[in-house]
């Protein structure tokens, strides 16, 4: 697959048009988003492979608004992005050039080394089984065992909205990605409040989550706007700056595709998402199955109201229930 | 910074009782801003409100805080006391220590704390406030009035006659309503329909009333003054324009097997049917689940026999689209169904029958013709048992509903009297909890049925009633004469609880007008304003507002008409300044602001903004319509990025009261 998305980068930018792909980082997993404008870069920078987790659709923003257009590879999770920001009109969707790429599922290097693996050099392979490099020699690890937790509960391999595919197309999964919420939901309010309290106690505010959240893409983000009124919920106590997670999960509810970027680009290691999910599964019980992003039409519960939606009370009586 | 005055009021001791109005003056003089501080006995007084007036210029205030009731009931006249002083309407803050806090503490102390916060938060709030100018929006002079029962017909003629052109959506095929099924009315006996068809003539053939029958409301959009409402037209299959309302094609239609609603499926009619012979719009109508044409595509009998060539089996729905300056609600009742009170045998046997019913079997249009007769074999009774508070005034609410609903006593009086009029041979019992006959007249009808016709009125509820060998096995109970009673019945007859039409509850969420627990929609007030919805420009009319009987559904349409008559009168209103803006630099143009707006308010433009080094970015951005929001706030919870902001309401001020009693 390497070598096909490569290729079609080339033939992209040869046809007139600037490529926003994946290159390599100071360390092989260390994959970022670029634009690449040259021949020469995509050959010797552009890469494909397990760790190309980056969600490729928030710097269409920026960049569909350029002159010209752009290409653009995206993975089946990303696409959701895509025509979620279509559908907020933050995409101008004519000067992009949408190329799906069929997706195995990301690797996480923590993943690999709890598996015992010392001395990473590289991981390479396509299909189940990975070649890992390393200091004392070549092993090999399934891809399963190597994959990030997002991926490993993958919600669709179905590709949205491209103008072309590499690989085939995929259906959505019944995906098991609900399970560590329902763990959550299970504890009692005061061991809820103990887990989140420690997991958001590593926070740093490095505003990682924020910056590469797909729906995190506000021309102004209310908490670098003085005048919001939530703003000073980023420093004045630890416990108001935990705050800021919960403040992030309100104001992406129903727009959230769970496409993980968050926990992946958290370099505390913070299960984020979960905040995320747990408000999907919310959405999906009280106002029946919704996902962000799947299609261009359906309106999104919490913007929308219909008749038979769930008084407030019922919501109060559930939440009393757990 | 703000010249900020403080006014805390007694509200005579409704305040000053649970409350220590001076220490609240007191504490609220020392925040910051405050330059004058005070308690008076009535603020709402001429002498209250002189002193406010009076303080605005010897203190310079550009603010004033009014610690008293609910914004709801005085907000308005301090706006205009200050107004009058040259104060900003707007700069004005109501703190309720009432109703959110003297009337729902009996603690002096707690009540005095919480008084000083919720004036804090006011304080806090008038310090954000800015001068706000209400600007002005046209009246559409037309009203609609949803249902064509009499409490709809009667508001309708009333707005008519004021020279206000009026439409009338029925549901049915008919205007008449529930009315027209009732056989004779209490307190003096006249025939029902004696007096409700002229009229519902009378509403056909004024020129400024247009009935829009066999049609629903689907969706309403606006606000007061400019209601956009959209009106689904149900297909009846025949050309109103067309058809002479001969009636021949419900002679000659072969499905006869069709259970006729108006009898309450105590006779059958025809799949093409005039509802009864006095229907206004008197036109047929098919009705599509029984028509064999229509399923099946064979028969078309109806066409082949009408002469004036009306019947058009391809009529579809039609949408109508139609503004209003008001809307009045007379959406009326139902009976509640009598599932759940199987001890009174309802389902096992036919001659357990609920009021409504009887009032169809003693018609002279009803299905036998007038004459009583025990639905099973024909017969004519001769004991006859009528229980009272079938599913009114219960407990829990389980099974029932736990209002009165408030016509059954006079009703059962009215059908044992008549009973026992033109069958002297009846024996007739009530069973009752109580008797309520308030009203004129009423008392003495009731005591006539008892003194002057021998009805046996007998304190208790019935506990069972079995049907065994054609009889009815009716077991009770007299509390007074401490007794169980065993009566064979012929025909018991429930007087079945009132709830309102099942259509009540969609159409109030389209009209965003508030309901209570039972889907009676609410008043703006119980006593002073019963007849106002709290939604502007809806009103209500008959029973959809509480349970009443004729005469008072009469009184309160002709009410009802006049505050429409009050508003169509008018050529402009003036609008609340307190709408939504949006703030272009921080709008990401994601529509979901334009998604939840009910009133349409919102639209979006593509506009050129500076970018660094003189470049320009073209963003699309939001635009709020000031004379058409009406300031509900909807947007600014959707908005991700707090865009858009509430004038009057805004994020920063809300934080402010909510930081100042968190404080």
């Amino acid at each position: 697959m390497q070598e096909r998305v490569k290729a079609r980068a080339i033939e992209l930018l040869e046809s007139g048009v600037r490529v926003l792909g994946w290159k390599a980082g100071e360390f092989f997993y260390d994959v970022t988003p670029a634009v690449f404008t040259s021949r020469e870069e995509i050959e010797k920078e552009f890469v494909f492979g397990p760790f190309c987790g980056a969600n490729m659709s928030k710097y269409l923003i920026a960049e569909s608004r350029k002159e010209g257009r752009v290409g653009v590879f995206l993975k089946p999770c990303d696409t959701y992005s895509f025509q979620q920001l279509q559908k907020e009109h933050r995409i101008w969707r004519e000067n992009v050039y949408a190329v799906g790429v069929q997706c195995e599922g990301m690797c996480d290097i923590e993943a690999i080394r709890s598996a015992g693996i010392k001395g990473i050099l590289g991981v390479d392979g396509d299909g189940s089984t990975l070649t890992v490099h390393t200091l004392y020699g070549d092993k090999t690890i399934a891809r399963k065992d190597a994959l990030a937790e997002r991926c490993a509960c993958c919600k669709s391999k179905k590709m949205l909205g491209c103008d072309e595919l590499l690989g085939e197309q995929g259906e959505e999964l019944d995906s098991a990605r609900f399970d560590q919420v329902e763990k959550l939901e299970a504890m009692t309010p005061d061991e809820r409040f103990a887990f989140w309290r420690k997991e958001l106690s590593r926070c740093i505010r490095c505003n990682a989550c924020r910056n590469v959240c797909p729906a995190c893409s506000c021309e102004k983000c209310v908490f670098d706007n003085p005048n919001s009124g939530v703003e000073n919920k980023a420093a004045a106590n630890s416990f108001e700056e935990n705050l800021f997670h919960i403040i992030r999960a309100f104001h992406v509810a129903g727009r959230c595709t769970d496409c993980g970027e968050c926990s992946r680009v958290c370099p505390q290691h913070i299960p984020l998402h979960l905040l995320n999910r747990k408000f999907i599964k919310d959405i999906n019980e009280l106002y029946g199955g919704y996902q962000a992003g799947a299609d261009m039409e359906t309106r999104p519960p919490l913007t929308n109201f219909q008749m038979d939606d769930p008084e407030p009370s019922v919501v109060h009586e559930r939440g009393s229930e757990q | 910074m703000q010249k900020i005055g403080v006014f805390v009021c007694w509200c005579g001791s409704n305040i000053a009782a649970t409350v220590d109005v001076q220490a609240v003056s007191d504490a609220l003089a020392k925040e910051p801003g405050v330059v004058f501080s005070t308690n008076y006995q009535y603020m709402c007084s001429q002498a209250g409100q002189d002193m406010i007036q009076e303080k605005i210029k010897e203190y310079g205030l550009n603010g004033v805080v009014v610690c008293s009731c609910s914004p709801r009931m005085h907000e308005a006249t301090f706006r205009k006391t200050c107004e009058k002083a040259g104060l900003n309407a707007y700069m004005v803050e109501i703190a309720n220590i009432r109703e959110q806090c003297s009337w729902i503490h009996k603690d002096k102390e707690t009540g005095t704390e919480k008084a000083i916060i919720l004036g804090r938060a006011a304080i806090a709030k008038v310090h954000l406030n800015a001068p706000l100018t209400a600007g002005t929006s046209p009246v559409i002079k037309r009203a609609l009035v949803i249902g064509g029962g009499i409490a709809g017909i009667q508001t309708a003629l009333d707005i008519a006659e004021a020279g206000f052109p009026v439409d009338i959506v029925e549901k049915k095929p008919t205007i008449g309503g529930k009315m027209t099924q009732i056989d004779k009315t209490f307190p003096t006996l006249d025939c029902a329909a004696c007096i409700l068809t002229p009229k519902m003539v009378d509403a056909a053939q004024n020129e400024n009333i247009n009935i829009i029958s066999y049609a629903e409301v689907e969706s309403v959009k606006g606000f007061v003054g400019n209601f956009h409402v959209t009106i689904r037209k149900k297909a009846r299959f025949v050309d109103e324009s067309k058809c002479t309302g001969c009636g021949l094609c419900t002679e000659k239609c072969p499905q006869k097997k069709v259970p006729n609603e108006f009898n309450l499926g105590l006779d059958n009619r025809r799949a093409i049917y005039i509802p009864f012979a006095q229907a206004v719009p008197k036109v047929a109508a098919i009705d599509p689940n029984y028509c064999t044409m229509l399923k099946t595509g064979k028969c078309g009998v109806c066409s082949k026999v009408c002469t004036a060539g009306a019947i058009d089996y391809t009529q579809k729905d039609e949408l109508l689209e139609r503004e209003y300056g008001a809307i009045v609600a007379a959406t009326g009742f139902e009976p509640i169904s009598m599932e759940k009170f199987d001890e009174f045998a309802y389902s096992q046997s036919p001659d357990v029958v609920t009021s409504l019913e009887f009032e169809r079997l003693m018609n002279a249009a009803g299905p036998t013709g007038g004459t009583l007769l025990r639905p099973s074999d024909g017969t004519h009774p001769h004991t006859l048992v009528f229980v009272q508070c079938v599913g009114s005034r219960c407990d829990g609410g389980e099974k029932g509903k736990p209002y009165c609903s408030k016509i059954c006593c006079m009703y059962t009086a009215k059908h044992a009297m008549l009973t026992r009029e033109k069958y002297p041979d009846t024996d007739v019992y009530v069973f009752y909890i109580d008797v309520r006959t308030p009203g004129k007249n009423f008392d003495e009808f009731y005591r006539r049925a008892v003194e002057d016709y021998g009805v046996h009125y007998v304190k208790g509820m019935v506990g069972k009633v079995v049907p065994e060998n054609g009889k009815l096995k009716v077991q009770a109970s007299d509390l007074l004469g401490g007794q169980q009673l065993h009566i064979d019945a012929d025909m018991v007859v429930l007087a079945a609880a009132i709830e309102p039409d099942q259509t009540a509850r969609p159409l109030a969420t389209m009209l965003t007008a508030s309901m209570d627990t039972n889907d009676f929609f609410t008043e703006a007030h119980p006593k002073l304003r019963p007849v106002e919805s709290p939604t502007a420009g809806v009103f209500l009319s008959g029973v959809c507002q509480g349970p009443k009987d004729i005469p008072e559904t009469v009184a309160q349409a002709g009410a009802a008409a006049a505050k429409v008559i009050g508003l169509l009168a008018k050529d402009q209103l003036t609008c609340n300044p307190c709408v939504a803006n949006s703030n272009e630099l921080m709008c990401n143009g994601c529509s979901a602001c334009e998604k939840v707006c009910p009133y349409g308010a919102i639209t979006y433009i593509d506009k050129d903004f500076r970018g660094p080094n003189r470049t320009t970015l073209r963003r699309r951005v939001a635009q709020v319509n000031p004379a058409v929001c009406q300031g509900c706030g909807a947007c600014t919870v959707a908005c991700p990025s707090g865009a858009m902001d509430l004038k009057g309401f805004s994020n920063a001020q809300i934080m402010a009261e909510v930081d100042a009693i968190c404080k």
